[in-house]
């Protein structure tokens, strides 16, 4: 157990810590043992004004942070990831009680998804490049990629520290400020990295952290006319208000990385162990928490039979239990409310005539444990074959050709992933074009790195993250034409 | 003395100086190959000078043909599909440059010291300017590791097609020694980089720095043979890298008479990709409503640092005639305010030429300077009697067809020309067969583009010199270099 004085509780602003100006204060809780660990200040929207003006001051010409060298802007964020490197056990453990994951998985996969991203946009700090451009007549033209400005994050519950460096580490490489609210449900790992931005020596207002809950705090960032930009992680559903909000406010640039209802395309030819099992880690992963599940796994008829026996076994055989046990692979739902509607999804399956395979019920009386459960025989017009679930539920389906495979799988407003599991070159590539997700996986799942980006066509987002398509989300280009008395060659 | 642009940054850049180590022990003094340290095979040895006092440091293993082959045979097998090298992370390939930078710069007190007792470089200037470049320059290449892109191309019919960046293979490297560190860093980062392995040649009179970096390349983790150190002379080892059949690419820094060797040996024999950072007689253009001061003291320095043995030299300034009297008295006035000496001591401002063949040289293009009529402001002749110091001279009224006007001295000699117009110094600035840098100083924006247009050099400053740094392409148009380095 973490010692309470280690954690930070507090709304994190030029550096320094501040009380909520109203007073309140909301609590966390573990959903692994639905005990409270601690009261947090609760920022609204005057709070958010005060981070605004602090990151607006940081980002004035002339301010430290917008004269230092790019290369230390760079130096900077290395910095920050060695000290991740250093805390990463606190934070693991942290992200654990926080969100109920496996602690070695937020050990080994989220930490060390938060170091390479921060080590990567490290980078590419003193390499955002304009370009020299040939125009007609005397002219001499040239572009800068400039800093946006003061950009608002808003991140989500279940991946909450890798989902904030994946919006930090860029937007902080290109020269802007931000505002964070981390989810209400998980705000302790957003704030401890806010005493390590200090000690690392980001000067104070380059990043502010406001935890709070998404209508107040949240939408004080959306509509803000002083936030140059917004980039939210979430549900597709307030990701619509937040770009409804921007537009109505200042017409502020929007990212947005949404839900998803991703097929998974299991050829005849397939390695019938590995699409097993990547189906199975696609779908359960982070107790089926992940914008990328696997969620329509559609499996070609000849193999049918054979891949619904063994995904049932794989999920039988799935070990669920208190995230701190090695064994664990599976823990808690984050809270009541995810726990409920999947279980309400469940029934729906049950009810609409999906064969229930195996789990089907919450675990215990007390706690929010959901068994692994599998549907087999699922038809294209059930809900738990259309609505994101979001939890630990893999529903199959049958297809007998190529054509049809990709019809349905894009008939979805969502695309944000895909998978396809064959050896067949003609196939894969076919598949790889027509799909229409941001990304495509071919024999593989949640393969996911820093340098490859990441978003979603349709509804599934706005933009992309990670890579160096992210550096384009958070600079403005501006466009500097010369007169000259000659033309130039 | 700042080599890297002007006060645009306040955030501090330079650390505190501290005092060069004294009683350096060298180490490091054999042949680095596959991580280990190996005798030449010739059983021969060479000796290292100290250009302040002429002494000898010491004596290191001389690589000849043989070794190079050993070397390469290293470098290839390290580069082979599914050798560590190859199959390691892009990421990881950052990391361990990251890694060097971090030793680096833990040593760099070491460094430094050996860099100006090796090379005659005052040691202020190797701390704060040379290893700080080296750092930057390591840790710029770091990040690029993981982002060698290529791209999908949209092509007709029904195809798929995409590209891949792949490193070229085994690569050498010939350093110059000028900035023996500077140089070698310059290479192996962007080589390594890419994924390459490399097979470095450092110049005969400065091999010492390269060959400690070979104690921390082996430190830092990198596999056996991705780096490969082979100290030796031009034409034995030198050239058995641009002759060798099995190198894939040879990058040099040097005089442009051998880059033209080296390009012909690589035609020979293999058709092996080079690129070469060669000489200039770089113009530097001061017109009459230049800031004056800030004019004189950037052309000053553009010549004089590191006793004018630089390839980016401003060896040529063209000073618009209203002002040249006045130009020519400051530009004085500033070259003899120096003291010379021990690099090592803090209160010296100008070291020894590296070595005799060098000092002669200078001394015979000055006497030809007096000879073919140039006006002797100061300076002419050496300097003490011991080590091979020149004293700072200046020349005016120098006109183009002087052999100071034309050939590259690599001395702190500085010649100062007249000129009356725009279009008359483009073409009289452009009137060489080198292309390396150029600077212009005005105030007038019409006149700074037109010639950033106009000069036909790799780079072109305005209103500074010498500002280069790990993010700026740099090279040499024309007969100054092929590609481009940083």
């Amino acid at each position: 157990p973490i010692p309470l004085p280690l954690l930070s509780l507090q709304i994190f602003i030029n550096n320094e810590w501040h009380e909520s100006t109203s007073g309140k204060k909301f609590p966390t809780y573990n959903p692994s043992t639905l005990e409270k660990i601690c009261d947090i200040e609760e920022g609204d929207k005057p709070d958010v004004d005060n981070a605004v003006e602090a990151a607006k001051a940081a980002f004035q010409r002339g301010s430290p942070w917008r004269q230092m060298d790019a290369l230390s802007r760079g130096r900077l964020l290395h910095k920050l990831a060695d000290l991740l490197e250093r805390d990463r056990v606190i934070l693991a453990t942290l992200e654990t009680m926080d969100t109920g994951k496996p602690f070695l998985q937020a050990y080994f996969i989220d930490l060390e998804g938060c170091i390479k991203t921060l080590r990567y946009y490290a980078g590419w700090a003193d390499k955002i490049q304009g370009r020299t451009i040939p125009v007609d007549e005397n002219f001499v033209c040239f572009t800068r990629h400039e800093p946006m400005g003061v950009c608002g994050a808003i991140t989500p519950w279940n991946f909450p520290l890798l989902m904030l460096v994946w919006k930090m580490a860029p937007a902080l490489c290109c020269g802007n400020t931000l505002v964070i609210k981390p989810a209400e449900q998980t705000p302790l790992t957003a704030l401890y990295i806010g005493s390590l931005i200090k000690e690392v020596g980001f000067p104070p207002g380059v990043v502010n952290i406001v935890p709070g809950y998404g209508p107040t705090a949240g939408a004080a960032i959306s509509t803000h006319h002083s936030i140059d930009k917004i980039a939210f992680t979430g549900s597709t559903k307030v990701g619509k208000l937040i770009k409804e909000a921007a537009s109505k406010s200042n017409l502020k640039r929007v990212t947005l990385e949404l839900g998803g209802k991703n097929p998974c395309i299991v050829c005849a030819d397939a390695d019938l162990d590995l699409a097993v099992e990547c189906a199975h880690q696609g779908v359960f992963f982070n107790q089926g928490q992940c914008c990328t599940a696997a969620s329509r796994v559609f499996v070609e008829e000849q193999i049918y039979p054979e891949f619904v026996k063994r995904s049932v076994e794989y999920a039988k055989k799935r070990f669920v239990g208190d995230p701190f046990d090695a064994r664990t692979e599976q823990g808690p739902q984050i809270d009541q409310k995810q726990f409920d509607k999947i279980l309400e999804l469940i029934e729906s399956g049950k009810k609409e005539g999906a064969k229930l395979e195996c789990g089907g019920l919450a675990i215990e009386d007390r706690g929010l444990f959901i068994k692994p459960t599998v549907f087999s025989e699922v038809t294209d017009n059930m809900r738990i074959a259309k609505e994101e679930i979001f939890g630990p539920v893999q529903p199959i389906m049958k297809f007998k050709s190529i054509e049809e495979v990709i019809r349905r799988a894009n008939s979805t407003e969502y695309g944000l992933t895909a998978a396809v599991f064959t050896k067949n070159l003609d196939r894969a590539l076919t598949l790889a074009s027509a799909l229409q997700s941001g990304t495509v996986w071919i024999n593989c799942y949640n393969a996911l790195y820093a340098q490859a980006p990441f978003g979603g066509f349709k509804m599934s987002g706005n933009g992309r993250e990670l890579g160096e398509y992210a550096l384009a989300e958070y600079t403005e280009v501006k466009t500097v034409t010369i007169k000259l008395s000659q033309k130039s060659p | 003395m700042k080599k890297q642009g002007s006060d645009s940054n306040p955030a501090p850049v330079l650390p505190a100086l501290p005092e060069p180590l004294k009683d350096l022990k060298i180490k490091y003094t054999k042949i680095f190959i596959n991580n280990e340290w190996h005798d030449s095979i010739s059983g021969k040895k060479f000796e290292v000078f100290n250009p302040a006092n002429e002494e000898k440091i010491c004596e290191v293993e001389e690589g000849d043909k043989a070794d190079i082959d050993k070397a390469v045979k290293a470098a290839r097998k390290a580069f082979e599909l599914g050798s560590p090298w190859r199959t390691m992370d892009a990421s990881e390939r950052g990391r361990l440059l990251n890694k060097l930078a971090d030793l680096v710069e833990r040593d760099r007190l070491i460094l430094a010291t050996m860099e100006a007792i090796d090379g005659g470089k005052l040691f202020s200037t190797a701390y704060l300017m040379d290893l700080g470049a080296c750092i930057k320059t390591l840790r710029y290449c770091a990040g690029w590791a993981d982002k060698i892109h290529g791209r999908t191309v949209p092509m007709d019919g029904n195809f798929f097609t995409y590209t891949r960046h792949e490193p070229i293979g085994v690569c050498g490297q010939i350093i110059p020694w000028n900035f023996p560190l500077v140089m070698f860093i310059w290479k192996i980062a962007p080589a390594l980089c890419c994924g390459n392995t490399v097979v470095v040649k450092p110049a005969e009179q400065t091999p010492l720095t390269a060959l400690y970096m070979g104690s921390l390349i082996k430190e830092a983790g990198f596999p056996p043979g991705v780096v490969n150190i082979v100290p030796g002379f031009g034409p034995t080892a030198g050239a058995a890298i641009s002759h060798h059949m099995d190198i894939d690419k040879v990058a040099f820094t040097g005089s442009t008479e051998v880059g033209k060797l080296i390009k012909e040996a690589a035609g020979k024999s293999n058709l092996k990709r080079v690129t070469l950072e060669l000489g200039g007689k770089s113009p530097n253009i001061i017109f009459a409503d230049a800031d004056l001061d800030t004019a004189v003291e950037f052309a000053h320095i553009g010549l004089f640092y590191h006793q004018g043995q630089c390839c980016v030299a401003g060896s040529r300034i063209f000073v618009e005639e209203p002002i040249y009297d006045e130009f020519v008295r400051r530009s004085v006035e500033r070259a003899k305010k120096y003291t010379l000496g021990n690099p090592l001591l803090p209160s010296v401002q100008q070291g020894p030429q590296i070595d005799k063949e060098q000092f002669q040289k200078i001394l015979e293009l000055i006497e030809s300077g007096k000879k073919e009529g140039a006006k002797l402001e100061c300076g002419g002749g050496p300097w003490g009697d011991k080590g091979y110091f020149i004293q700072p001279t200046v020349f005016s009224n120098v006109t183009d067809d002087m052999r100071i006007a034309k050939e590259e001295i690599f001395g702190p000699v500085q010649q100062i020309m007249k000129f009356k117009t725009t279009d008359e110094v483009i073409k009289r600035a452009n009137n060489t067969t080198y292309g390396l840098a150029a600077a212009v100083f005005t105030k007038d924006i019409d006149k700074a583009l037109t010639f950033a247009a106009a000069l036909q050099a790799g780079t072109v400053w305005v209103n500074c010199y010498s500002a280069i740094s790990a993010q700026c392409p740099f090279g040499g148009f024309k007969m100054s270099g092929n590609g481009r380095e940083l």
